[in-house]
Formats: C-alpha cells, sequence, structure tokens
C-alpha cells in the first residue's frame, strides 16, 4: 500500500491574533505552528493502513516555508517514511494554485491512495483534496470520518449536516479526513530519532497565477461582556425574563 | 451584467433551506452585477421537478431540472460534469454553491474542472468592478479574511444561515435538462444515506440550540436536552466533542473547531466547559446562555448569560419556565 499524505504548517490558534497596521494580513511574530489537525488524523490513517497491509510505505507532502521541515520531521517520526517539501514563503488564499502545485508533485507516484485533511483550520477553504483530485483523475470521497479498505476498493461514510452518507469508491483515490476516524498516536523517542535520517527533498513550488487574493483582515467583533444571572434553578425565572424582554429570542 | 448558476441542494426529495439562501445569494450577486439571470439547478430522482417552484419564489428566473434516478442519492462525479458543462459555455459570470458538506464537496470539482477560482465559505460579499469582492472567516473564525475573486465564470459558496431567504417570486419556469455523463457510471457510489431523526430540525436550521456537554454524565441525561428543545420547539440539540467521542451523541451532532460551525439566535451550553475548539464553532450565535456548576468555567466569559449550577437542576426548571412561557 503506497501512500501519500498532503500536510500543512498552521498556526497553533490558542493565540489572540493580531492584524498589521495596514490591515493586510495578520502578525505572524510570536505565532507557533503545527500539523493541521486533520492532517495529523490523515497521517495515522495511512500508518494504520500500512500497518494493516504489511507493507507499503507513507510519504508526506507539505507547501509551505523552510521552516516547515519541522512538521514534516514530525510526520517521519510518527512513521512517515518519506516527505517532500514545495518550499515557498506566499501565504497563498487560492486552493486551485496549491492543489495545482500538489497535483503536479504527485502525479506519476503510482499511490493506491492520497490523504488530506478535511480542510486547514488556517486557510478554511476545505477544497484542497477535492482539487488534487480532479487535477488526477482520481475518484474521490471527502469529510471521511470511517474507512474501510479492501483490496483493490474501498468504503467509507461521510458526514452531512445531521446524516451521513456510505460510500464506495475503487483505488487508486484520493480520500480527505474528518474528525472522528482516530486519534493521532504521538511520536516516539525513537521514532524521532529515525525521523532525522529519513529523505527530505525540498525544491521550489511551482505556484501559477492566482485567482483569489486577501485584500485585507480584520478581527471578527468581540463579545460584549456577559453576566451571572444567578445561581441554581432559582436563577431560572430571571434568565427567561432576559431571554424574553432583553435579547428577544423567547 | 452576469446570469449566475445556482446549485439549489436537496436531500432525499426535499430541497434543503441552504437552496433558498443560495438563490438569495444568488439573486444578490445578479443584481450587483448589473441585473443578470439566476438559474437554479434542482437534481433528484423523479419528482424532485414539484421543488422547483419555492426556488422561483426566492428569485430563481429559470430552474434547471436534472431528473433520474441516478442522482436519487448525492452523485458528485456526475453532478459535477453537469456543472462544468453548464458554466463552461460562457453563459455564466458566476457559480454559487451552499458551503454544505455537498456544496464544498461538489465546488472545488467544479473548480478544477474548468481551470477556475473558487473562494468558499463567505458570509457576505459585493460586486467591485466585476470581482466578487467577499468575507470569509480565517485561522478558526478568529480572523476574518476580505478576499478578491477574479476570473470568469468565479465560482463562490455562503456559508448556511449568513443569507436569510428572502422572497422575490418570479414566474415559475422550469427547463428539464440531461446528466453530462452516465450517472450509472460514476466511480464514486453514494450507497446509503443515514438520516438522523428526519423530523428534528437540523444544526444549521434550528433558530435554538441546546448543546450538551460531558457534565450531562451519561448519554440518556441528553433526554434533559431534548426535553427543552422540544420546549422551544424550533431547537435542534448539539454536543461537545467529548460526548461525540463516547458516543452519547452521534458524530453529525458536534459543534466546535473540527465539527460543525453554528450561529443560532440562541445557544444553550449546558455542562460545557467552553474549550477554545468549542467555541470555535459557536460564538457567531446571537445570543448564549451556560450552565455550569463550575463558576470558573470559561464558557462564562463568552456567555451573554450564565447560571452556575447543576444541569440536572437547572435544564428541568428551565424547560418548565419556557412551556409556560411559550403557554402565555
Ligand atoms: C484538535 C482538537 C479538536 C477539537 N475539536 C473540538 C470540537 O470541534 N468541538 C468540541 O466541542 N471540542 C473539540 N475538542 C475538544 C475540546 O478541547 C474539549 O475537550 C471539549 O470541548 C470538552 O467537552 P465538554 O465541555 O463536554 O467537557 P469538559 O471539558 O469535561 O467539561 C464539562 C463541564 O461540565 C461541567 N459540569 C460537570 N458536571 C456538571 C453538572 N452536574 N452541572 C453543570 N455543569 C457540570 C464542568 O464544570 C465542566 O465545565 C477538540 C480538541 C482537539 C485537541
Ligand atoms: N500548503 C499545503 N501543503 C500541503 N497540503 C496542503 C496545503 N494546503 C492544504 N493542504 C491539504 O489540503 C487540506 C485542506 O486544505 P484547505 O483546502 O486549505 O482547507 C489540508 O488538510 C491538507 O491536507
Amino acid at each position: 500500500m503506497k501512500i501519500a499524505v498532503c500536510i500543512k504548517r498552521v498556526p497553533v490558534m490558542e493565540v489572540k491574533f493580531a492584524i498589521t497596521a495596514d490591515g493586510s494580513r495578520y502578525e505572524e511574530t510570536g505565532l507557533k505552528y503545527d500539523i493541521n489537525d486533520f492532517d495529523l488524523w490523515a497521517i495515522e490513517a495511512a500508518l494504520q493502513l500500512k500497518e494493516k497491509a504489511g507493507a507499503g510505505s507513507v510519504h508526506v507532502v507539505c507547501l509551505g516555508p523552510n521552516a516547515a521541515q519541522e512538521q514534516i520531521r514530525k510526520a517521519m517520526a510518527m512513521g512517515a517514511d518519506s516527505g517532500t517539501l514545495l518550499e515557498t514563503d506566499a501565504r497563498v488564499y487560492d486552493g486551485l494554485a496549491v492543489a495545482r502545485a500538489l497535483a503536479a508533485e504527485l502525479k506519476d507516484g503510482g499511490y493506491d491512495l492520497v490523504l488530506f485533511g478535511r480542510v486547514a483550520i488556517d486557510s478554511m477553504n476545505q477544497m484542497t483534496g477535492p482539487m488534487v483530485a480532479e487535477l488526477l483523475g482520481l475518484p474521490v470521497v471527502t469529510n471521511v470520518f470511517k474507512l474501510d479498505i479492501g483490496g483493490a476498493t474501498g468504503r467509507a461514510e461521510r458526514v452531512l449536516e445531521g446524516a451521513s452518507e456510505v460510500v464506495e469508491f475503487p483505488l487508486p483515490a484520493v480520500l480527505t479526513i474528518d474528525d472522528g476516524l482516530n486519534k493521532e498516536r504521538l511520536p516516539s523517542l525513537k521514532g524521532i530519532m529515525a525521523a532525522k535520517k529519513k529523505p527530505l527533498d525540498v525544491k521550489p513550488a511551482a505556484l501559477g497565477e492566482q485567482a483569489v487574493v486577501a485584500r485585507s483582515m480584520a478581527l471578527p467583533p468581540e463579545r460584549a461582556a456577559g453576566r451571572i444571572v444567578g445561581e441554581g434553578a432559582d436563577a431560572v425565572p430571571e434568565l427567561v425574563r432576559l431571554l424574553q424582554t432583553e435579547a428577544k429570542v423567547l | 451584467m452576469a446570469n449566475v448558476l445556482v446549485f439549489a441542494e436537496s436531500r432525499a426529495g426535499d430541497l434543503r433551506k441552504v437552496a433558498l439562501e443560495a438563490v438569495t445569494a444568488a439573486r444578490t450577486l445578479a443584481e450587483q452585477s448589473g441585473g443578470g439571470q439566476v438559474h437554479a439547478v434542482l437534481a433528484g430522482a423523479a419528482g424532485i421537478a414539484g421543488k422547483a417552484e419555492a426556488l422561483a419564489a426566492h428569485g430563481a428566473d429559470k430552474v434547471l431540472v436534472l431528473e433520474h434516478e441516478g442522482f436519487a442519492l448525492y452523485n458528485p462525479e456526475a453532478l459535477a460534469a453537469t456543472l462544468a458543462g453548464l458554466l463552461q459555455g460562457g453563459a455564466y459570470g458566476y457559480g454559487l454553491f451552499s458551503a454544505t458538506s455537498h456544496g464544498r464537496d461538489l465546488s472545488p470539482r467544479v473548480a478544477a474542472k474548468l481551470g477556475v477560482g473558487l473562494a468558499a465559505d463567505l458570509t457576505g460579499f459585493a460586486v467591485e468592478g466585476g470581482a466578487v469582492v467577499g468575507q470569509h472567516p480565517i485561522n478558526n473564525a478568529k480572523v476574518v479574511a476580505t478576499l478578491a475573486l477574479s476570473g470568469s465564470p468565479a465560482l463562490l459558496s455562503v456559508r448556511p444561515a449568513a443569507f436569510q431567504p428572502v422572497a422575490a417570486a418570479r414566474p415559475l419556469a422550469t427547463e428539464a435538462i440531461t446528466s453530462a455523463v452516465d450517472p450509472s457510471a460514476s466511480r464514486v457510489k453514494v450507497v446509503e444515506l443515514k438520516q438522523g431523526n428526519t423530523d428534528k430540525i437540523d444544526l444549521n436550521d434550528a433558530p435554538v440550540i441546546v448543546a450538551g456537554g460531558r457534565g450531562l454524565k451519561a448519554a440518556e441525561h441528553f433526554k434533559l436536552c431534548e426535553d427543552l428543545a422540544e420546549a422551544f420547539g424550533n431547537a435542534a440539540v448539539g454536543a461537545t466533542r467529548a460526548v461525540t467521542d463516547d458516543g452519547w451523541r452521534p458524530h453529525s451532532d458536534q459543534i466546535g473547531q473540527t465539527g460543525r460551525n453554528v450561529s443560532p439566535d440562541l445557544y444553550i451550553a449546558a455542562g460545557i466547559s467552553g474549550a477554545i475548539q468549542h467555541l470555535a464553532g459557536m460564538r457567531t450565535s446571537r445570543t448564549i446562555v451556560a450552565i455550569n456548576k463550575d463558576k470558573d468555567a470559561p464558557i462564562f466569559k463568552i456567555a451573554d448569560y450564565g447560571i452556575v449550577g447543576d444541569v440536572f437542576e437547572v435544564l428541568p426548571a428551565l424547560t418548565a419556565a419556557v412551556k409556560a412561557a411559550k403557554a402565555s
């Protein structure tokens, strides 16, 4: 089982973001970075499939700045065999531009599966996986939270609003992984040592024209400070009064 | 002037509310770009044509009806091929989708087929000099980016509930269309739709959400949330990841960073601590109520109204009070 996983370096979100004075972007100073949550579950899915098959390889591909080697090494420490960094300092908002660069890199890899996260928590684009699939001419199932691969076919369950659907597909295929499929393993000490020696190829990202660009950024309006209405069931009448007269939602 | 092609989402033969929202957004887009036409694509099994009326009532100048057994369940490959075919002739300046599970599966396929830009999950937009300039939450919704989208056709998707359906009656005009490819030849086959409880409203459509966390202690205690939701009458029940992980509620009920994003008029968080990943999915709710026995729980920081107390006492009392308020 030959698997590729596309992983993105994203800011750790437990911070207060600041916007630059010209309003064009968010400040990067002080930010920490990690692998996108969903991509961790995609890596885990790939590792489990390889382990189950008893043979194969897991290759990670990341488009991002030079520092993203750190995230590729982390994926290797979890168990990925090799990695490619498509290097660029650009912050790209056009999903198709990213998808084209990734597809060009994946095209001749002969992968049985190419895995993505459902969404990158920074771009919140949720489009790269299905775009790469189209560009490669592969079938794609998005938002996968249950997965069963048997030989040349697979069966997955994908999340909808208030429902789910069961999907069958042939391999090779592209999947985007959702929350709920698994819990990612932590890199072991042995894994961290081994990762240092695994092959990591760095080349420039081929980013073409971009149809979607970010013009400006802003922080969403702050919520006004709320208040404690009271304690226990005794506070319920006052809450109901506020919901009726102040919030007007009842 | 540019015409807009809009994908009107249906599920199991029923139009979804997001379809009306999308037609409303498409109407706005057409007006802003100088008064083009709005054409809605409605796909489904035999009988789906009966749903065209509601689309016309919200501003669709024409409904393109794709009626075939092969579209009884979601058929992404055949839909993407058909939509790409309609969009590529130059008849449309824009293609508009709902930023739902299906819309976000379909729109990138179409964008890649056509080699055009896609701006996803917009909460608002304006047309400026022919280009769509729209707002899209990024970084876990902690930052709002204004994106400019160029090219033609340009594709966009709009966030559920960001555009409320507005009546804009047009005379009903339908046109039967056929699939661009054999719908039974799709490699990706949806074999089953597992609907939740269909007579309950969906989380994304509900004006009121009663969400429960680990503070409810066990699956069966979600009855307390169900009862409160029922008292409101227009409410849905949601959950934290702690709860869906433990299997107390289905995965599709999870609200948060890695679950669903909701913004109801009223969000009641019961026995929820308010972890940042949970807040990411509900902080845009209009009014937030928190019930938690720990007065220092982070949920109180973003709640408009808080009650420090035990959910096992407060929820039943609130249910009774809401029932009484509704009755009077
Ligand atoms: C990558 C990642 C993604 C995640 N995505 C999500 C997501 O999408 N959605 C999400 O919800 N979480 C998500 N989480 C998990 C999140 O960090 C929290 O663990 C989770 O939200 C906690 O759920 P909870 O509030 O139900 O439970 P807890 O944090 O355990 O809180 C339970 C609360 O109930 C209160 N309580 C207990 N008993 C009572 C009682 N009798 N009456 C009143 N109050 C009581 C307690 O005081 C406590 O505040 C994610 C985590 C990670 C790492
Ligand atoms: N720069 C990138 N490098 C590698 N993979 C990426 C990149 N951007 C997006 N992806 C992949 O595409 C998924 C969805 O990203 P997005 O479409 O930006 O929400 C991510 O979870 C990754 O798997």
